[in-house]
């Protein structure tokens, strides 16, 4: 008989199946074995069954990642695959998708294999290779697509790097639909950007610091629309920032355009007054944008025009962080505090409901990237998310399973917090108290 | 309400009006100081400052050893190339290793916007921002405004335009708050492609062309157009640009009143202004330099601690005011 566990008495939320019941569940060996009010009961006799009790819990499908940096291979000193599966796990994430801007890059099928290997032996959350769009994200020759998705990698991405070409970008669309998997592409258009440390406005002038303007973002992003209609391909937009790339995903939505979109948790909480004081870490790429645009964020993220939000964990080490502005890299990690600050910025204020939390941070983003996951459907693959929604927290940098620190809501008090990360029925992680 | 500068001077954009009158009201009797056959005062002796200058700069870093000399200070010069920073060190450690031979202030000039916070966040000592990338210069800030109040007696309503490179110009944020906190209608004219693209917000008004400008304006402070700007492509070339916006005389005297010249320096003639402009009867530009020194002693002096109230007495020679 395999090991079981039943979890008891927790808030049930799985938008997939329209699920949100105070009720059971039980799982068996790897996979969900059923739901129901009547569980405990049944299973009361059910020997090596373990329980955990889940009351004023939320219990949900595992929360999928499509967009993190796990910086191995080549900075394994600011992540390994193994820290970043871990964090993952610490925020309740069981499945993350690693970019492939790794030293060396992604860009191969043995690249691939490796990181698949890594997360293996790491035993953490699960961990899906993307791929380089180009060779060396260089933006010049085509990877081997083909080779990479049949060794594992579940989507294509330069990220980090905007595919300056439109032809590459048109290329990338066209025969990558021949595997099926969406590119995903990071919007930036490299001559407005140039140089650029923070959102153009106001804040940058004052700052006396170079600014990118919501148009290099916005440029590329219709680009990749009018290609995604032009090819029939799927095209995924990373990090979208600003009220105009909302508007320009709607019109394209709009028209049946297979266009999809997330957005990180620093862009729906955050504005660039963050950025005051020079604040290394809230420098990121695409910046920390106006109250403005974090309002458009938050209401695309209600309306779905956002399909679903993703990290963009990018971890960095304290050194680098710690110096001029303008020479500090882009990049927060997010994985720890994501469903935190979700819960503060969205849920709270009642922009969203908890349902809408799941299938943004699980149920969409495993069924964008075709990723296993995202459900609790009986017979479905045993990853659960348990989280207290209304349990308050100070986000304490030093105690992240990330090597990362860099955060800027260190210090902050966030409400929710998880209590549980299941990976195929084992307890990946566990919450303090 | 404290009118103490408090630990450091980083900008003018976080002074209140009233501070910077006090700074240049002290600065008024250090002014003398300089006009003795002994230009000393035993006022910050046995002080230690480290002028360190990432960034070449002559007017700037002389201005400042000269205030510090003046009033008996012990001053060093750390220039970036030739010192441990041309290894490669970071910033904070060179602070660190400063600060661990025991100094009482810093007087930084930088290339990156930031700089000079970034330092006074990590070190005790007192910090000077003598330019920090493209964000503050406030003592040239301050000097610039004494010139003017030198010359009209009062800053409040004066009409001051900034012509040129506000895009990239630490001195033109400095002037921007510096004016506006003192009363001032601040103006600025040049290319769109060098002002900041939310320039509107400063509450500034904007003059496309610099006829407009200095029929508009009680003075002028003509920026220093960087050569690189034109091969980043800020501007087709220096020759148009002094056609379109350089300071001539002949522009000058369609003017409905006198217009006084300021320039932080080091100029292009031929480029912003022209030669008779800068070396014309209303040009400033050398009381600029003068007024420098006697402002940055009145910060050196502040920041010490000194009660600018005793400043007079300071300067007439009494050691500890």
């Amino acid at each position: 008989m395999p090991e079981s566990l039943l979890l008891r008495g927790g808030r049930v939320v799985d938008p997939s199946q329209r699920m949100d019941v105070v009720t059971d569940v039980l799982i068996v060996g790897d996979r969900i074995e059923a739901i129901g009010p009547r569980l405990a009961d049944e299973t009361k006799n059910r020997e090596g069954l373990e329980t955990m009790d889940c009351a004023g819990l939320v219990v949900s499908p595992g929360f999928v990642d499509v967009h993190c940096h796990l910086r191995e291979p080549g900075r394994e000193e600011v992540e390994t695959i193994a820290t970043g599966a871990r964090a993952a796990v610490a925020g309740g994430f069981t499945a993350v998708c690693a970019m492939p801007n790794t030293d060396p890059v992604t860009d191969n099928q043995a690249a691939v294999g490796f990181i698949i290997r890594q997360a293996q032996i790491a035993n953490a959350a699960r961990v899906y290779p993307i791929g380089a769009i180009s060779l060396g994200q260089r933006g010049e020759a085509l990877a081997e697509f083909g080779e990479m998705i049949a060794a594992g990698a579940v989507a294509l991405s330069d990220d980090g790097k905007p595919v300056a070409s439109a032809h590459m970008m048109r290329t990338a669309l066209e025969y990558a639909r021949t595997f099926g998997v969406p590119v995903a592409d990071h919007c930036e258009e490299p001559t407005l950007a140039a140089g650029g440390a923070m959102n153009e406005g106001i804040m940058s002038a004052k700052l006396g610091l170079r600014g990118i303007p919501a148009e290099a973002e916005e440029i590329m992003a219709i680009r990749d629309i009018l290609l995604a209609r032009r090819t029939g391909g799927h095209v995924h937009l990373c990090h979208m920032s600003t009220r105009g790339s909302v508007e320009l995903i709607r019109w394209g939505k709009d028209r049946g355009i297979n266009v999809t979109a997330e957005v990180c948790p620093h862009h729906i909480s955050l504005t660039e007054e963050a950025v005051a004081n020079y604040n290394t870490n809230a420098k990121m790429n695409p910046p920390l944008r106006t109250a403005d645009d974090v309002a458009a964020l938050q209401e695309a993220v209600k309306d779905g025009t956002i399909d679903l939000i993703a990290t963009d964990h990018a971890p960095h080490h304290y050194d680098e962080k710690e110096r001029e502005f303008a020479d500090a890299p882009n990049g927060i990690i997010g994985l720890e505090t994501a469903l935190a600050v979700n819960i503060t910025w969205l849920v709270k204020p009642g922009i969203i409901d908890v349902p809408l939390l799941v299938e943004r941070m699980s149920c969409a983003p495993a069924r964008v990237f075709n990723l296993p996951g995202g459900t609790l459907r009986k017979g479905a693959m045993a990853d659960v998310t348990v989280f207290d929604p209304g349990a308050e927290w100070k986000v304490d940098p030093s105690s992240f399973r990330s090597k990362g620190r860099n955060t800027p809501y260190a210090g902050r008090t966030l409400h929710g917090r998880v209590h549980a990360t299941l990976v195929g029925g084992r307890v990946a992680f566990r919450g303090g108290a | 309400m404290t009118l103490s500068l408090g630990k450091d001077l980083l900008g003018l954009e976080a002074l209140s009006g009233e501070q910077i009158k006090l700074i240049l009201d002290t600065a008024e009797p250090f002014k003398e100081i300089s006009l003795r056959a002994i230009k000393k005062v035993p006022t910050l002796r046995g002080a230690t400052i480290v002028n360190l200058f990432f960034e070449a700069s002559t007017r700037t870093r002389v201005s400042f050893e000269f205030a510090e000399k003046r009033l008996s200070a012990d001053a060093v010069n750390v220039a970036a190339s030739g010192s441990s920073v041309a290894k490669g060190e970071t910033l904070v450690d060179t602070a660190r290793n400063l600060e661990a031979m025991k100094i009482d202030m810093v007087v930084i000039r930088h290339g990156a916007s930031g700089a000079a916070q970034f330092l006074a966040e990590r070190i005790d000592s007192n910090v000077i921002n003598a330019g920090d990338g493209t964000h503050e210069h406030p003592t040239q800030g301050l000097l610039d405004l004494l010139t003017l109040r030198d010359h009209f007696g009062r800053i409040e309503g004066l009409k001051v335009c900034i012509v040129g490179d506000v895009l990239h110009s630490r001195v033109a944020r400095s002037n921007i708050w510096g004016l506006q906190k003192m009363g001032a209608e601040v103006a600025v004219c040049g290319p769109r492609s060098l002002l900041p693209n939310a320039i509107d917000d400063f509450g500034v008004t904007v003059f496309r062309r610099v006829e407009e400008a200095i029929e508009w304006a009680d003075a002028l402070n003509i920026l220093r157009l960087q050569l690189e700007r034109m091969t980043a492509g800020y501007i087709p070339s220096l020759r148009e640009y002094n056609r379109v916006f350089g300071v001539s005389r002949e522009r000058l005297e369609r003017a409905p009143r006198d217009v006084l010249i300021l320039h932080p320096g080091p100029m292009n003639r031929g480029v912003e202004i022209d030669s008779d402009v800068a070396d014309g009867p209303f040009s400033v530009i050398l009381d600029q330099v003068t007024n420098g020194v006697a402002v940055r002693m009145a910060v050196l002096y502040m920041l010490s601690g000194g009660n600018p109230q005793l400043a007079v007495r300071s300067a007439a020679g009494s050691a500890n005011a």
